[in-house]
């Protein structure tokens, strides 16, 4: 177990190499820094002198892999790659273009992004179990077509129009609960509730259906048959030994998803003014500020590494079989 | 007063078509009635119908079940529930599928406890543990608490046995029991149904497609065919003299050394698709003693003796004289003609010390930490135009050996020869040998027509000058299997299983191979379309001079159709020697073990040879002689491995009792 | 008058993908055993009708595919110069609505303005009042005929329609032998869909039936113009995935060892960022890109389709992994049936392994892969354009119109008309591809056990 563990982040580590020169690659090659700043000062009539300062400002001005002009290490330390890339591998993200530290400015942001993505995935996860059980326990009947239909219909919805319309009748028409904006403490729930309660919506449809074939799929094996044949009840046969095999497959979708909480939704958070990760994401995108973008691109594979071997972890809790070498 | 009696019963799927059409039958306390027919007959749904666990889709429409007084059909289901898995249990054919698997063995068989006795706690597990011993299981308080994936495929039956138990049932069904598990652990299994119910008394309704099952474990038997019982009498009369003409086929269609001169007697085609015959008598089609009336009228059923038969041949007096003739009465031609077999042959196929290993990873770095050796220094040669069987359990290398021979595995270490040329390492000579595969579903491609699955092999070696002779070819094959031209044409899943056997024998053929390595070609067929297949292969070895590796577990069909048998122990060959040798004068404690395994329909079985526990596993096998742990001859000396001694010219075997 | 044919990427692309698509179905029209499932298809009257309703999309879609430039009057020293905007056929169609543009807002059917102007009355005086429209209902001088004179064209343009319907379906019934095509629920879901068509259509060229957005253009138009570029995203992206997951996946199944590695490796490594910041990056960077080389392209809207081909490039690269995954899984099965291993054992090519026996075996898994991802695909535009990384903004997609009008979203009343288009149609066009993909998972999904087989 422990020895699987290790060899797992080993070979993570290839992984975030491959993620990290992806990353570089897209910044700092497809588009030189030369152009990110012409990009930035406005495309026309820029002097070669603003273009220099600028990158100067950014540390771009180094040479992208190799420093010929250093010594040492520093050939290699020296470069756009190394301090602006290779650092991330400390989590060192280096500072924003408004001069801000992104380290610290994803520490800050991870709690409202996971006052909302908590909750949600933990509702959600109940909800949608529970959906599918109840189509499960009445399949084949009018109950369960209609269940069917009602998650194609859901999930057919684009995510815009829960959140759009959500608002416009919770805050706006029904006045329920303020449209956007966020506090701390106790009174985040008036604000988290609607953003938690369209999260949990928008997976209704695919979510259900998706877990009610895992379902149906546990409920034609034999060790069901054999479960009835030992006199139990259907609801007894649902939930003690379906609900227990379902729960392998259905943990690898889920428990990945976990550590990518903290990096919470861009549209929900920006629609309702959170200013949590998934804000700050989309701020960064629409500003073009790549620092920003390319320190969450890192941070995301990071966590979804960590999400995979929890995963791997999480296989041993509920299935025997697995004893991970 | 019997204890359970079904009256004609009938079950359909929802869109109309019959699947069980008005069986009836009792079964009285501490008797066995076995259900005896060919797949597809409608055994497995009368059981799951008289539990009230229909799937989907299929549903119960007539008859009345009375169980103890109580008419099944009509309790409500929560009065049913307390009679399934209470008064009745049952027990499943893949015991590897059957339990749960995120559920310790302990907790299932408590479920049944607490819902039929009430009994929880300390005092359910103790009563667990009491139900695994019963049943034979070795170390039962550890068991308890572990896994079924920690348990061998006997085990688990046996695990499914302890739960029926626990109810307390009074009849007990049991759905192909042993099937699934090789032949020296379904002895073990039948030996312990057979003793459960001499201890508990209860009724026992067996359901099976295997005629020695029935010889050994039945007292009653019913024969299925097509949704019907058609008939139906006591194992001894049954045994002595069949009176339908299906029973009569099935018997003369089985494979034994008493035939192996002459074809077996196969039934023509294969049982009907459910509801497709209406009007006469269902196995009309395929009875050579059918006329018109047969086709016309569906038979009455009709007692004779004391045993029912449905089968117009009966129903007036006089041709009951005609027919009852007895299966066997015109084969008692024994052909011995095996023994003169001699080693002047010169060997087509000669094996010398193959080895194939599979790496063990272990560890942060997935250093090989050992092998599996699967198989583990096997020699063997095989002549011209003769078959060589191989003989062994699941899990003993015998499929591992036939695909390093066709090298569709890498070799360890060793030798292959075929006509004095090494091919081991090289890719030549692919044409020279072929396979005919286990599962006829699985070994053809279904994207692709019969006349481009024979075709392929012969433009991948270059056979057939160009496309029409080729296809000159192909019709030349189809008429040697048995198959019309025109099916070329047509796809895989257009066949029956039987069929589709003829069209892989015809793509090994193809390239005009020398050596066909068949690998269980029959043990997905039922008996009558195993007795076709088996007849062709023989026509075929004596036509084209074919040599054959038979790779099987059957061991009537090697009396049927081997020449020498190499018999297999965890992936070394332990006794060899010709056919009549080895079966009939087994000199290797595990030959003579498996031997008497077999259950034998002429009740005239031999001592029973009992076997302890299972295979234990290839990754780790026992040091010296691998059988020696559930050896009852086991000596200090089998810590070695013992060499080759010598019986005759060609018998030798692996085991120090014999190393003089 | 003359014109010059204009053949952007994206038509290009969707030509190569019709022909594929041609080629595929003359194929399988020749194999009775590739044929089975869409029988099945063909039997579900769900799938019907959500092909009937998806065939309406891509008609839209395909006459706004067939580009144009008109050629101006006049010339440049002898040569003909043509228009700077591209057209479509769709466009020329119509043509009023494309034209009809009022100066702001307005609602569906509306004879006037959605905000009050100040404007000078009869009398010469400056009043503050809703400005009619200029073509909105130009024709009724009369406001309070409005809903008299909307009753009465639904009825005749609808009634046209149905005539229409009914008139193909005689004529249909007369050439083609309708046996179990012509079902009910497929025939009356025609002849509702034909009467609407005829009603919107004598309603349209007269009202602005779903009312006009912020610069006075037809809702309907924008709608029905979102169409291609909705149908764009969701299969030209398929030309990316298709390929890259599949040769990838099957290759990495059958062969193993470090082919398996390496693949698993890049899959992996693509999968583990979380897909709309990859998307994010991807375009962010491609923007950029395109737009220091704006003087590639010598045409606005070529510029605008070449962010369209590069967002389905992208979506692609950044969605074929899952289909890998499962695809490779597949493989790892397939390549240890017997059928395979008898290949192997007559020394068949690997390549003809791969092509001849594992390929065809999981087609099926691609198809389903396929139908299933185009919804996604069309939902997450509209995301993408939200979020400032989808299609250019000058181009019409649902997910611009959209965040145009979400922005409105605070006025009082309410701009609902022109969100409430865009989802209509979205939820139409995603409903119908749903259940038609639905329809395709049961038809060809070998696991899903069907009585009709039993039997």
């Amino acid at each position: 177990m422990i020895a699987y563990l290790i060899r797992r982040i080993i070979y993570a580590v290839p992984i975030l190499i491959g993620v990290n020169l992806l990353t570089f690659a897209l910044f700092f090659v497809v588009n030189t820094p030369d152009d990110m700043a012409r990009m930035q000062l406005g495309v026309k009539r820029v002097t070669p002198e603003a273009i220099e300062k600028w990158k100067q400002q950014r540390g771009y001005d180094k040479p992208l892999l190799v420093n010929s002009a250093a010594n040492g290490t520093a050939k290699l330390t020296d470069t756009v790659f190394w301090q602006k890339s290779a650092s991330m591998f400390v989590l060192d993200f280096g500072y924003s273009d408004d001069g801000r530290s992104i380290g610290r400015e994803i520490t800050k942001r991870m709690g409202p992004s996971l006052a909302i993505a908590l909750p949600t995935f933990l509702v959600g996860l109940v909800v949608y179990v529970s959906f599918a059980l109840l189509m499960t326990l009445f399949r084949a009947t009018a109950l369960d077509m209609a269940g069917v239909a009602l998650c194609v219909l859901l999930m057919s919805v684009s995510g815009l129009f829960y959140i759009i319309g959500g608002q416009f009748v919770v805050s706006k028409l029904w006045h329920l609960v303020p449209i956007s904006g966020y506090a701390g403490g106790a009174d985040s729930f008036k604000f988290v509730v609607l953003p938690i309660l369209i999260g949990v919506m928008g997976g209704v449809g695919s979510s259900s259906r998706w877990y009610r074939t895992i379902f149906l799929e546990e409920i034609g094996k034999d060790y069901v048959r054999t479960a009835r044949a030992k006199g139990l009840s259907e609801l007894r046969v649902l939930f003690t030994h379906v609900l227990k095999n379902a729960m392998i497959p259905i943990l690898t979708g889920v428990v990945v998803v976990i550590p990518l909480l903290f990096m919470g939704s861009l549209l929900t958070e920006s629609f309702f003014g959170i200013p949590g990760l998934g804000s700050y994401t989309i701020d960064a995108i629409n500003a073009q500020d790549f620092s920003v973008v390319r320190a969450m691109v890192f941070l995301g594979s990071v966590l979804y590494i960590v999400g995979l071997i929890l995963t791997d972890i999480s296989y041993t809790v509920v299935d025997p079989r697995v004893r991970l070498q | 007063m019997s204890l359970f009696k079904v009256d004609k019963l009938v079950t359909r799927l929802r869109n109309g078509a019959t699947i069980v059409d008005g069986i009836s039958f009792d079964i009285a306390a501490g008797e066995t009635f076995a259900l005896l027919g060919e797949s597809g007959c409608g055994k497995s749904m009368t059981a799951l119908s008289l539990m009230r666990l229909l799937p989907d889709g299929v549903v119960n429409t007539g008859g009345a079940v009375q169980m103890d007084g109580a008419a099944l059909f009509d309790l409500p289901e929560h009065d049913m529930r307390e009679v399934r898995g209470g008064t009745m249990a049952m027990i499943f054919q893949e015991p590897g599928l059957s339990l749960n698997p995120v559920m310790t063995v302990g907790a299932q068989i408590a479920e049944v406890l607490a819902l039929h006795h009430g009994i929880k706690g300390a005092a359910a597990n103790a009563r667990c543990i009491e139900l695994l011993t019963q049943v034979g299981i070795p170390d039962a308080a550890r068991r308890v608490d572990e896994y079924p994936f920690q348990l061998s495929g006997g085990m688990k039956q046996r695990v499914m046995i302890a739960m029926a138990l626990a109810g307390s049932p009074k009849l007990l069904i049991a759905d192909e029991p042993t099937t699934a598990l090789d032949v020296t652990i379904q002895a073990q299994v039948l030996q312990l149904l057979r003793e459960t119910q001499d201890t508990t008394g209860m009724a026992m309704l067996l359901i099976t497609h295997d005629l020695g099952v029935v010889a050994e474990n039945a007292h009653r038997v019913g024969v299925m065919y097509a949704g019907q019982i058609v008939e139906q009498s006591t194992r001894e009369q049954l045994f002595a003299k069949p009176l339908h003409p299906y029973t009569q086929k099935l018997f003369a269609a089985l494979p034994d050394a008493r035939r192996s001169g002459q074809p077996l007697s196969a039934i023509l085609g294969s049982v009907p698709p459910l509801g497709s015959i209406t009007q006469g008598c269902r196995f009309a089609p395929r009875c050579d003693k059918a006329w018109a009336l047969c086709r016309e009228q569906t038979p009455e059923w009709t007692v004779v003796d004391g045993r029912g038969v449905r089968c117009h041949l009966y129903q007036s007096a006089e041709e009951r004289v005609l027919s009852a003739e007895s299966p066997r009465a015109s084969d008692r031609t024994l052909g011995t003609q095996h023994s003169v077999f001699s080693t002047t042959h010169s060997a087509l196929l000669q094996v010398s010390d193959l080895q194939v290993h599979f790496p063990i990873r272990k560890g942060i770095l997935q250093r090989v930490i050992g092998n599996v050796k699967a198989v583990d220094g096997v020699s063997l040669s095989i002549p011209q135009g003769r078959t060589l069987a191989l003989v062994g359990e699941s899990g003993c290398g015998k499929t591992t050996l036939g695909k390093a021979l066709l090298r569709l595995l890498p070799a360890t270490a060793g030798s292959v020869q075929f006509a004095g040329k090494e091919l081991i390492g090289t890719d030549a000579a692919r044409s020279t040998m072929q396979m005919v595969f286990q599962d006829p579903y699985a070994s053809l491609n279904p994207k692709m027509r019969v006349a481009e699955i024979l075709e392929e092999g012969m433009s991948a070696l270059g056979i057939g000058d160009d496309s029409a002779a080729r296809q000159t070819h192909i019709d030349g094959l189809l008429d040697k299997v048995g198959l019309a031209r025109e099916s070329k044409w047509r796809y895989p899943h257009e066949f029956s299983g039987g069929q589709r056997q003829r069209i892989a024998i015809a793509r090994a053929l193809a390239v005009s191979p020398q050596l066909l390595i068949c690998d269980e070609p029959t043990s997905a067929l039922d008996v009558s379309v195993q007795a076709q297949i088996l007849n062709l292969l023989k026509e075929l070895q004596q036509e084209l001079g074919l040599s054959y590796l038979f790779i099987t577990h059957n061991l009537a069909v090697v009396e049927y159709l081997a020449h020498e048998v190499c018999v297999m122990y965890l992936g070394r060959v332990v006794e060899r020697g010709t056919t009549e040798e080895v079966m009939r004068s087994p000199k290797h404690p595990y030959t003579q073990a498996l031997l008497s395994a077999v259950p034998r329909i002429d009740g005239a079985g031999r001592e029973y040879v009992k076997l302890e526990g299972d295979l234990p596993s290839p990754a780790n096998p026992p040091a010296g002689c691998h059988f020696a742990p559930r050896c009852a001859h086991a000596m200090t000396v089998c810590s070695h491995y013992p060499d080759a001694s010598r019986i005759s010219t060609t018998h030798q075997v692996h085991c120090h009792l014999y190393n003089k | 008058m003359s014109f010059q044919l204009v053949f952007l990427w994206s038509d290009k692309l969707i030509f190569l993908l019709l022909a594929a698509a041609g080629v595929a179905a003359w194929y399988v029209r020749r194999h009775e055993h590739l044929l089975l499932p869409w029988r099945r298809v063909a039997r579900s009257s769900v799938a019907m009708v959500s092909l009937l309703v998806l065939s309406l999309f891509l008609a839209v879609g395909l006459l706004d595919t067939l580009h144009f430039r008109m050629a101006l009057p006049q010339t440049s020293g002898g040569e003909k110069v043509y228009s700077p905007e591209v057209l479509s056929v769709f466009d020329k169609l119509v043509d009023p609505l494309r034209t009809h543009t009022e100066k702001t807002y307005s609602e569906p059917f509306a004879l006037t303005l959605y905000a009050k102007e100040s404007m000078p009355d009869a009398q010469g005086n400056v009043v503050r009042d809703y400005p009619r429209l200029q073509y909105g209902g130009a024709h009724l001088t009369d406001v309070s005929q409005r809903d008299a004179d909307v009753l009465k064209r639904a009825l005749v343009g609808g009634g046209l329609g149905l005539l229409v319907g009914l008139l193909s379906f005689y004529l249909s019934h007369r050439t083609l032998h309708c046996a179990s095509g012509c079902d009910r629920a497929v025939s009356s879901a025609t002849l509702i869909l034909t009467t609407l068509i005829g009603a919107v259509v004598s309603l349209a060229t007269v009202y602005h039936v779903l009312g006009t957005d912020k610069v006075g253009q037809d809702v309907l138009y924008l709608s029905l113009k979102s169409i291609r570029t909705g149908l764009i995203i969701g299969t030209v992206t398929t030309l990316v995935t298709l390929p890259l997951a599949l040769f990838l996946g099957v290759a990495a199944g059958y062969f193993r060892g470090w082919v398996d590695d390496v693949i698993q490796y890049i899959y992996t490594v693509l999968s583990s960022i979380p897909s709309v910041l990859l998307i994010a990056a991807m375009v962010l960077m491609m923007q950029m890109f395109i737009d220091q080389h704006a003087d590639w392209f010598d045409l606005e809207a070529k510029r605008a389709d070449a962010r369209l081909v590069c967002l389905c490039l992208i979506l692609g690269i950044t969605s074929w992994t899952s289909l890998c995954r499962l695809l490779r899984g597949e493989t790892l099965k397939l390549r240890e049936m017997e059928y395979i291993q008898a290949a192997q054992s007559f020394g068949v090519s690997s390549l003809r392994i791969l092509t001849r026996h594992i390929m065809p075996n999981v087609m099926h898994i691609v198809l389903i892969a396929l139908v299933m991802d185009f919804s996604a695909l069309v939902l997450a535009e509209a995301v993408l354009s939200y979020i400032g990384v989808g299609v250019d903004p000058s181009m019409i997609s649902f997910g611009t119109m959209i965040n145009a009008a979400r922005l409105e979203m605070g006025r009082e009343p309410m701009v609902w008309w022109a969100l409430a288009a865009a989802f209509g149609f979205m939820l139409v066009l995603v409903l119908a591809a749903n259940l038609f993909a639905d329809a395709v998972r049961d038809a060809f999904d070998p696991r899903l056990n069907r009585t009709e087989n039993a039997t």
